[in-house]
């Protein structure tokens, strides 16, 4: 007995572990942001439309920035929503199951491969085929990035959508198939809907993967801070801005702060989509 | 227990009249210094230096934590951290171990093969956009520049753009060989990179009538260099000296020549 209590405080503090780190994560971003916003008023900084942070003077302007994180977001989840939910209907629905076994794991493979590999490919690769086709002047731009960031996003709209469409009670295709409805109407009609709420949880997921992804657009987003007229201009995402600077930024300089203050905005965001994700997942059950 | 305690203390025992040198910062000084370390442990094998990148700015912070003996920079030390020392009570000392010289490159298909100063700046800042208003092919000039907080963007920023900004839209490469790749793949590309990155993937420029070369950054001629430093906390001393002189003499200073850096003095002539 005295055993077992004792391995339930040493779980208890194990799983406390995830929780203190957190905090500690939040606490030191925000405490990091606050000086910033001593030196830079909050609305100059969330309406701003230039990013000089090595300018004299100055210009922390967060718009550019998250328009680049706001843009390859979207872009990416035009290129991953229609595909992986197909795949997700395809696997749940119509494949076979030898069809399914030699499939899913493909899918799921997407997820295990780093960044990094990614933004490589894309930079050596990609960019320079996008900028022959679409004969824009450069490769490195929002729509290459999207369409990397689409890519590695697929697998977790894929997965989390045919979880989704899996847990869809069989009765209730059974019933839908003796009314005389079809495998297509089965699928798209009863199973989609009755497991709405799963797909949209994989959709906000996907986004907030795409949101959160630095290398990759670190490497092939362009990183010029611009609010992009157009998906073929270069764009800095948020994640880039702090990925490229930290390493060369005097310690304790505005920059330095503002950099936090861009990490505040970036954790708000994920929180966000996190909070969202659970939400609908709760209004299931 | 006790076999515990004992592998403990031969874990230990090799630290023991060892010495240890850390250095941190400037990924531009990084390959210098991790050669030079090389040699240098196999010349001294109970000296332990370690070598890590980071960028001037982790560099210079670790140096005034404590936490590293040397702090490679690609730029002087900013007022910012100057006072950051002078509160900490630690006086941090500059040595030039090398030159780099800033070489501008273009796609070797472009027919631009000279531009002056003036000329990058007015590309820079967006006033030309068009390579034929340099002489070039007709088409759009894709500008390329590094970061804002990167040692190499402060130099060009220093020298070039005299207090001008870069064109919103330059895309913003986050290293030397990310320039390189980008302007290799892209014909209408203009960028800048450290001499030692240069390769034949990408055609250099003359800047206002001088090729960049190690001999004409030594002499002078050519205009957009720089030193690269390494910071200690005071005077160097004990092995920390005796790393930096293998650096600064001549042998030191063949490693950074081989690396494409120019050396602090030219090697003299026999």
């Amino acid at each position: 007995m005295k055993r077992e209590s004792i391995i339930e405080i040493l779980l208890f503090t194990v799983s406390l572990f995830s929780l203190v780190s957190l905090m500690g994560i939040v606490l030191s971003i925000f405490g990091e942001a606050i000086p910033f916003f001593r030196e830079v008023p909050f609305l100059d900084f969330i309406t701003g439309k230039c990013w000089y942070p090595t300018s004299e003077p100055p210009c922390f302007g967060l718009l550019p920035l998250l328009a680049g994180s706001i843009v390859v977001t979207i872009g990416a989840m035009l290129v991953s929503l229609p595909i992986g939910l197909g795949t997700a209907l395809y696997l749940s629905e119509f494949a076979k199951p030898g069809v399914r076994e030699i499939l899913k794991p493909f899918v799921e493979l997407l997820a295990g491969i780093p960044s990094v590999i990614y933004g490589f490919f894309g930079m050596v690769i990609l960019a320079p085929l996008v900028q022959k086709i679409f004969r824009v002047p450069v490769g490195l731009n929002a729509f290459t990035a999207s369409l990397l960031l689409g890519v590695m996003t697929l697998p977790t709209i894929a997965s989390i959508a045919e979880d989704a469409l899996n847990s869809v009670p069989v009765t209730l295709r059974e019933a839908s198939l003796a009314l005389g409805a079809t495998k297509w109407e089965t699928a798209t009609r009863i199973v989609l809907p009755a497991a709405k709420s799963g797909i949209l949880t994989s959709i906000v997921l996907g986004a907030g993967r795409a949101a959160g992804e630095t290398m990759t657009v670190l490497m092939v987003a362009g990183g010029a801070a611009v609010i992009p007229r157009s998906i073929f201009q270069p764009v800095r995402p948020i994640t880039a801005t702090i990925a490229a600077e930290m390493g060369e930024v005097a310690m304790g300089s505005v920059h330095y702060h503002a950099l936090f203050a861009l990490a505040a905005v970036l954790f708000l965001s994920t929180l966000c989509f996190n909070i969202l994700a659970e939400r609908i997942k709760g209004r299931e059950g | 227990m006790r076999r515990f305690c004992l592998f403990i203390l031969f874990s230990l025992f090799p630290l023991y009249g060892s010495k240890t040198v850390t250095i941190t910062g400037s990924t531009t000084v990084l390959p210098i210094a991790q050669y030079a370390a090389e040699i240098f442990m196999q010349r001294n094998p109970e000296v332990n230096i370690s070598v890590r990148g980071g960028g001037s700015g982790v560099g210079i912070a670790n140096l005034l934590d404590g936490t590293t003996d040397i702090a490679n920079a690609s730029r002087p030390i900013k007022e910012k951290e100057l006072k950051r020392a002078k509160e900490k009570g630690i006086n941090p000392v500059a040595t030039i171990i090398a030159k780099d010289g800033i070489a501008v490159i273009v796609h070797p298909s472009n027919p631009v093969t000279a531009l002056t100063l003036e000329q990058i700046r007015k590309i820079y800042t967006g006033e030309i956009s068009n390579w034929k208003e340099v002489g070039g092919n007709p088409g759009t000039i894709v500008v390329v520049s590094r970061d804002h907080s990167s040692g190499t963007f402060e130099v060009f920023k220093k020298m070039v753009l005299e207090g001008e900004k870069v064109r919103p839209d330059a895309i913003m490469a986050a290293s030397n060989k990310a320039v390189l790749t980008t302007v290799a793949k892209t014909p209408g590309a203009i960028g800048y990179i450290g001499l030692g990155y240069l390769s034949s993937d990408v055609k250099a420029v003359k800047v206002d009538g001088v090729y960049p070369s190690p001999e004409s950054v030594v002499s002078g001629k050519y205009k957009l260099a720089r030193p690269l430093y390494m910071y200690t906390r005071g005077k160097p001393s004990g092995v920390v000296k005796e790393f930096i002189d293998f650096i600064l003499s001549p042998e030191g200073q063949k490693i950074v020549k081989e690396l494409g850096f120019v050396p602090v003095r030219l090697p003299e002539e026999k």
